[in-house]
């Protein structure tokens, strides 16, 4: 303490200490250079962002209190009417059910089956880029031109798959009246387009494990079922994880398929397949009522944050698990490795 | 023959709400609409007959949606006449320039997201479907009286566009008058008559006629006489005065509306008893049932020929010059001049012009586009327009007269489609057995008063 205080009273030695002359112009720029180039980089996303994104975000939370008059542009302050009417109206909770149903029936035999497909793919098989493509080739037909094949072929009179179900014995099933099938038949679409999908990312992920690891389990006994229950699966986790966010935000704003799904895109005659954007579509557009729509995208999108926050919940729990799991390993393994060394120098 | 055909995609109406989405299918569709986006024909004119607008030179903007029947290269179609081209020789300092939207769909979200702020085309095309909403929104609209033009078009197609306070805001185009279309192996397969006179006759008269015809035809074979009951409604909606909204105050008197409940027990009565065949309009199923003979009668306007030879160009279909109860009006589309435009008078004249008798008549020749005029369609034109498909019915002749039948402006005020889509889909759910009359008017009842 005493001594830095008696510094300053030495006169620093000519050339050694002395304070740092003024920078250049050139040192001062290669200084706010380092600085703020990172953000400058960043910023045409943020601009944009902003600009289509985050803009429209608080504009429709504007628009969400108020009755609406789209070709005006003017407005009424009606507080939470909007919000009440919408948490009150039948119609909302019918989609919210629907979307949710077809959520579940499309996501979850969508990420078995691409797990499943990549399993096969990752194996040794003859021609494999033809069949990785393969996977690939209902993804690249447009969702539209999709719902319009599967809509024709789900016909409740003419329809390819009753005549096939007829066929075998069974009777019609009436796609587009009952709720249920109306759903799977929509699932179906989803389905065929985005399985191959996933599958090829999950197949990238299976390629990236250590082939040892396959070894090691092989030697150790392990047979296929086993290694890709114990390898392969908690390998590719992070992925998987990926793939199954990425299906939720998607299925949740499903709106080709069942808007496709008969000529009068409106979800049915007793709203058996309208689903929430659907519904924010018909309020929006059908009904002119701007107001309410965009609290119906407001409430979406609470509900979407709701789901990703658990999601990341879920995911960080995995992870954490997973990383006290490897870090115990870990230091199991280092601490033996100290054991066996000292054992050695002894 | 071709030109009727065409004339299916000009005002297709209650379908574009539908085949809009369909018709979204062909999003390609949007690219050559874009495409034809810059279809300004250069006037190189040679004679300089001054329309007396005066001399500076304007340039005017069209819109309108599928075919209108008014330029061949911009609507992508092999017309015989070139109206764009032919206005702009007779004002030689008029350039126009024509968009042509791919559905009616595109093109009402664009015309109300501009309607306020401003952008819209000098000239844009309306539909029948949602000129309702434009109505809200009618001072945005210039006025297009003028007694120059008065007595140009039906009474009925001026008085739908014209406002609480006598204002026009639309030009008609063309109309969708209604006749019944039979199909005439299955009416014989049945025992009924096949003639197109003797069916008419058989339909002389209100809705209970029509449902009798239904129910022998029903009891005969088995199978279902009309498309759905959603059909029937549009025909019966159109000849009540007041159906949903009071006309003085807007209130929803759907509940209240004695003829609404009389007109849901008849058609529901007709459903149970298996007259109609529950093929919603436009599906797949339905255009398969039409070739297939599911059903046996349709509410046909004149653009719907076409729809029929498409769906079962095997058929021996025939027109019935009759409709039930009077006459009835599905689809047509409007021309309005919003009032923000920079060539409002201009554009006026423009519009007025195209939807001339004489315009009318050259449309009605390029695309069948049936003329809201009667002078346009008491021309050779129209007049000796046969049909062969439909045993050669002398289509021009029948529906010049179904549009002279008709004499109902229904009252469309705010809520009017939303209370229709509840009616709608209350006879769908009866149609497809998920409910039963009674249960479905309960539905029905909790919607309507959820509405507003």
């Amino acid at each position: 303490m005493t001594t830095t205080q008696q510094k300053p009273s030495v006169e620093p030695p000519p050339g050694k200490n002395r304070p740092h002359p003024p920078l250049t112009w050139r040192q001062r720029l290669g200084r706010l250079d380092v600085k703020l180039s990172p953000y400058l980089y960043i910023a045409p996303f943020w601009i944009v962002f902003a600009l289509v994104g985050l803009f429209p975000i608080i504009y429709t939370a504007v628009i969400a209190f108020q009755d609406w008059d789209l070709v005006r542009n003017t407005g009424e302050f009606t507080g939470w009417d909007n919000f009440a009417y919408v948490v009150q109206d039948r119609e909302f909770w019918l989609s919210l059910r629907n979307t949710f149903s077809i959520f579940l029936l499309s996501s979850v035999p969508q990420v078995i089956v691409a797990t499943i497909i990549a399993a096969m793919l990752d194996k040794n098989i003859r021609a494999k880029t033809f069949w990785r493509m393969g996977v690939l080739l209902p993804y690249v037909v447009a969702p539209v031109a999709v719902a319009l094949i599967f809509s024709n072929m789900f016909g409740d009179r003419y329809g390819l798959v009753n005549s096939v179900l007829n066929d075998i014995g069974l009777s019609s099933i009436a796609w587009h009246v009952d709720v249920i099938p109306s759903h799977i038949a929509i699932a179906t679409m989803v389905n065929f387009r985005w399985t191959g999908y996933n599958a090829l990312i999950l197949l990238a992920a299976m390629q990236a494990i250590p082939r040892d690891l396959y070894e090691a389990a092989a030697i150790d006994g392990a047979g296929t079922f086993r290694r890709f229950f114990s390898v392969t699966l908690p390998q590719i986790r992070p992925t998987m994880i990926f793939v199954i966010i990425t299906s939720t935000i998607g299925g949740l704003q499903i709106f080709d398929e069942p808007r496709m799904y008969d000529t009068n895109g409106q979800g049915g005659s007793n709203h058996q397949w309208e689903t929430i954007t659907l519904y924010l579509y018909k309020t929006g557009w059908g009904e002119f009522n701007f107001g309410r729509a965009a609290a119906i995208a407001w409430i979406l999108f609470l509900i979407i944050v709701a789901i990703g926050m658990l999601n990341f919940a879920v995911t960080q729990r995995l992870i954490a698990t997973d990383s006290v799991a490897r870090k115990t390993k870990k230091s199991r393994t280092a601490s033996k490795a100290k054991h066996i060394k000292k054992e050695v120098g002894k | 023959m071709h030109l009727l055909h065409k004339g299916v995609n000009v005002s297709f109406s209650r379908r574009n709400k539908t085949a809009g989405i369909a018709a979204g299918a062909a999003v390609f569709a949007l690219t050559l609409a874009a495409c034809s986006g810059g279809g300004d024909t250069d006037t190189s004119a040679s004679g300089s007959t001054d329309g007396g607008s005066g001399d500076e030179p304007v340039t005017l903007t069209l819109a309108t949606f599928n075919q209108f029947g008014y330029s061949g290269s911009s609507e992508g179609g092999d017309y015989m006449y070139d109206l764009v081209a032919e206005y702009e020789e007779l004002h030689p300092n008029v350039t126009i320039t024509y968009n042509v939207a791919d559905t009616s769909n595109t093109a009402r979200e664009n015309f109300f997201t501009k309607l306020g702020p401003g952008g819209l085309a000098d000239v844009e095309a309306i539909e029948l479907d949602w000129l309702p909403e434009a109505m809200q929104y009618s001072d945005l609209l210039a006025d297009l009286t003028d007694p120059a033009t008065d007595g140009n078009w039906l009474d009925w197609k001026s008085a739908a566009a014209t406002d609480a306070d006598g204002r026009l805001i639309g030009y008609g185009t063309d109309i969708g008058p209604e006749a019944i279309c039979y199909n005439v192996d299955a009416f014989e397969a049945a025992g009924l008559p096949t003639d197109p006179a003797e069916v008419a006759a058989a339909l002389d008269g209100g809705w209970d006629k029509f449902f009798e015809l239904g129910q022998q035809y029903t009891d005969a074979t088995g199978k279902g006489f009309y498309e759905e009951n959603a059909a029937v409604l549009q025909g019966m909606i159109g000849q009540i005065e007041a159906p949903y909204e009071d006309p003085e105050t807007d209130e929803i008197i759907a509940l209240d509306n004695p003829e609404i409940k009389a007109m849901y027990d008849q058609i529901t009565a007709a459903s149970e008893a298996g007259v109609s065949a529950g093929l919603g309009q436009w599906g797949d199923d339905w255009a398969a049932g039409m070739a297939n003979g599911d059903f046996a009668a349709v509410l046909c306007p004149a653009w719907f020929l076409g729809v029929i030879e498409g769906n079962a160009p095997d058929g021996n279909w025939n027109i019935a010059n009759a409709f039930p109860n009077g006459g009835g009006n599905w689809g047509g589309s409007y021309l309005t001049v919003p009032a923000g435009g920079d060539n409002v008078e201009a554009a006026k004249e423009f519009a007025a012009w195209l939807t001339a008798p004489e315009q009318q008549a050259k449309a009605f020749e390029n695309v069948g586009a049936f003329p809201s005029s009667p002078e346009a369609a008491a021309s050779d034109a129209v007049q000796s327009y046969t049909r062969a498909y439909f045993n050669d019915a002398p289509a021009g002749e029948i529906y010049t007269e179904r549009a002279a039948a008709v004499s109902v402006t229904p009252y469309k005020g705010p809520n009017y489609f939303n209370v229709n889509d509840a009616m709608v889909n209350a006879l769908r759910r009866v149609d497809e057995g998920i409910m039963s009359p009674e249960e479905s008017w309960a539905q029905f009842e909790a919607d309507v008063q959820s509405i507003g």
